[in-house]
């Protein structure tokens, strides 16, 4: 029963069900095994949680609000809170992961970071810890992202990093996490490769889910001030790698009354040849050092995803959602482009709050749930939308 | 019958340091591989290494990198390679490797990936991103059922403790990288490396050792053999093919100098 309930989370060898598991060369192994030896007692260390904690309330900003939306809950019948991720420092819930292992990495005798980084979130996020520890920072972005992201590339030089472009490939996150894997392969004693996503090795996507936990464990605490019970019927998260959705779906992952609810970006439609709709295109492979589900070829190689949230257009997805996505245990929805950008309107319009376009994602999955007046549904707002504020001015034509 | 594999019976019979050369199938040109292969068995190389062309090479370098896209781009995937390698035991005689990622061997079926590489004469495998761990727990009984080694690497920060392991799960070659680092991001051999090599052959491991990335020309190869059977060449004879006029004289050339028969 307690093997039955502890299911969904990392087993000793680093699997999620078939999925996980550390697929690295040699060359990574010293530092991944150290990693793994550490990361529990370092991260269980009370001194750690102390300072953990205290970054997370006076730098970050936390706890972040739960925000009942009522003209959102009273146009879908139900009742709507909003996990506001989105009034972290730096403008989603990045930052809590690169807090979490720029604390690791000084544990571990590292002073240098590698990170990578697609739309520039993450990347904004290393910067900023990095400056706030004063370590240095070199930061891999696809050279495509680079001229799409502008201002968060202009942001992370601003913070002291270096931007790298990642050329090979097809030039946005997937090479991005490639050329951070080979400058780890190439600096193994003295940095520290701080992954974005509940992506990577093990213990990678555990580490990751750990420290994006904290919005689960707030929203129960929320929950129950606001309405007497700590779980809500439904909690809705966007799913790229996964890392929001980890975040808030960790203190559920064995709590059969809350429904898990992912929300993927299916770009044009899943079927149009322009989608990032891993857990309905892909079929099982390993890539980045974990075998998940993976969008490829017959041949087994990678194929280059779309979205228009460049947040989320990863061709896999971490080992959890994969496990979450084939048993059954979370239920994901394929949101498309126009879908998304509603769901942004209808966010701004009703509760005032701009999201990102990677939560947007979320915010699309409303009108398909059918949650009635008396379930509680908790959406993941993950990011602001101020850095994608060209690509709603171009297709909403806000400027016409 | 039990047959040797092809990679014992080199280490066996070696008089002098072993060459083994990286190339990717496919490259230059989609039907280059089997032309590149007799190439270099004429100039006297004694173990040769296929790439499998991927299109998330981790542990390579820009070389091997561009290399592997180019044969991608030209329509290389596995199936097409054993097609092309199946006559392969009429002319090759020295041992052949597949080396790889994981991901396409997957896709591909692991126990119908090994037996054509049985039925083709593969020797032996090396796929970089499968670790030992996993190697044991799913694919060892497989690779052996069809007599393929499989090739494990070893770095400089790699334990002894790790390194005896992996001696025991080896058979043919350990593969030695020389140096922290993606193929072809370094080159030369520092006296530091030399050390490294020294101390790995007074460990009294069962397996042999070839010296991999940073290894250009006869000069760095004679160094690193000093401290091992012999050598791999990659990312340098890759960039030879990708600029070589005429394959065959090129090629044969450029092994010749290594081994120092020129």
């Amino acid at each position: 029963m307690i093997q039955e309930q502890l299911s969904f989370h990392v087993n000793e060898e680093g699997y999620y069900g078939d999925f996980g598991g550390a697929y690295i060369p040699e060359m990574l192994y010293p530092n991944v095994e150290e990693l793994r030896q550490n990361y529990l007692s370092i991260m269980s260390d009370p001194a750690f949680q102390v300072e953990f904690h205290a970054l997370l309330k006076d730098y970050v900003g936390r706890p972040t609000p739960l925000f009942k939306a009522e003209r959102l809950s009273a146009k879908y019948g139900t009742n709507i809170y909003l996990k506001r991720e989105d009034l972290c420092h730096t403008g989603a819930h990045k930052v809590n992961n690169t807090i979490g292992q720029i604390l690791v990495a000084k544990r571990l005798g590292k002073n240098k970071i590698v990170a990578e980084t697609g739309a520039g979130q993450h990347g904004v996020a290393t910067a900023t810890v990095c400056a706030l520890m004063g370590m240095e920072c070199i930061v891999y972005m696809g050279a495509i992202d680079i001229e799409r992201q502008a201002p968060n590339v202009a942001r992370m030089r601003m913070l002291g990093a270096e931007v790298v472009a990642a050329k090979s490939g097809s030039q946005t996150l997937k090479d991005a996490t490639n050329e951070a894997m080979r400058h780890w392969i190439n600096h193994p004693v003295d940095t520290h490769y701080i992954i974005g996503s509940v992506v990577g090795p093990h213990p990678y996507p555990d580490m990751v889910a750990k420290f994006q936990s904290v919005i689960s464990e707030e929203i129960k605490a929320q929950l129950l001030e606001k309405e007497g019970r700590d779980y809500p019927d439904y909690v809705i998260a966007c799913v790229g790698g996964g890392s929001n959705a980890a975040g808030a779906f960790y203190h559920y992952l064995d709590e059969p009354r809350t429904a898990l609810i992912a929300a993927e970006a299916a770009g044009q439609g899943v079927s149009t040849g322009h989608s990032a709709a891993t857990t309905f295109l892909g079929k099982p492979g390993v890539l980045h050092g974990s075998k998940s589900l993976l969008m490829q070829t017959e041949d087994g190689q990678v194929i280059e995803p779309y979205s228009i949230s460049a947040g989320l257009d990863y061709p896999g997805i971490g080992p959890m959602h994969a496990h979450l996505a084939t048993s059954g245990r979370a239920k994901f929805f394929d949101i498309t482009d126009e879908e998304a950008l509603e769901g942004a309107v209808e966010c701004s319009r009703l509760e005032g709050i701009i999201p990102a376009l990677e939560s947007a994602h979320a915010f699309a999955v409303l009108g398909k749930l059918g949650a009635t007046a008396d379930e509680v549904v908790v959406i993941n707002l993950s990011g602001r939308g101020d850095k994608d504020l060209a690509t709603y001015q171009k297709r909403l034509k806000l400027n016409d | 019958m039990i047959k040797m594999n092809r990679i014992t019976e080199v280490f066996q019979s070696a008089n002098g340091p072993i060459l083994n050369v990286y190339t990717t199938a496919g490259y230059p040109h989609f039907g280059d591989t089997m032309q590149v292969l007799e190439a270099l068995q004429e100039g006297g190389v004694d173990i040769i290494e296929i790439g499998m062309p991927y299109s998330d090479p981790v542990a390579d370098g820009e070389t091997i990198q561009q290399s592997n896209q180019a044969a991608l781009d030209q329509g290389m995937t596995v199936a097409k390679l054993f097609d092309q390698l199946v006559h392969m035991r009429t002319t090759i005689q020295v041992p052949v490797l597949l080396m790889g990622y994981i991901n396409p061997v997957l896709q591909f079926g692991v126990e119908r990936f090994c037996q054509k590489c049985q039925e083709v004469g593969v020797d032996g495998l090396i796929l970089p991103d499968l670790p030992m761990a996993e190697y044991e727990r799913s694919y060892q009984a497989i690779f052996e059922r069809y007599g393929l080694f499989n090739i494990f690497l070893i770095t400089p920060q790699t334990s002894d403790e790790r390194i005896r392991q992996i001696d025991s799960v080896s058979e043919g070659f350990i593969y030695m990288v020389s140096s922290a680092s993606t193929t072809g991001a370094k080159t030369g051999i520092s006296s530091d490396q030399e050390v490294y090599f020294k101390r790995i052959d007074g460990m009294g491991l069962k397996n042999p050792r070839l010296v991999g990335f940073g290894i250009s020309d006869r000069g760095s190869f004679l160094k690193a053999s000093t401290g091992a059977s012999g050598a791999i060449i990659g990312s340098a004879f890759v960039k030879l093919l990708g600029q070589a006029k005429d394959i065959r004289s090129e090629v044969v050339a450029f092994v010749k100098g290594i081994k120092g028969m020129d």
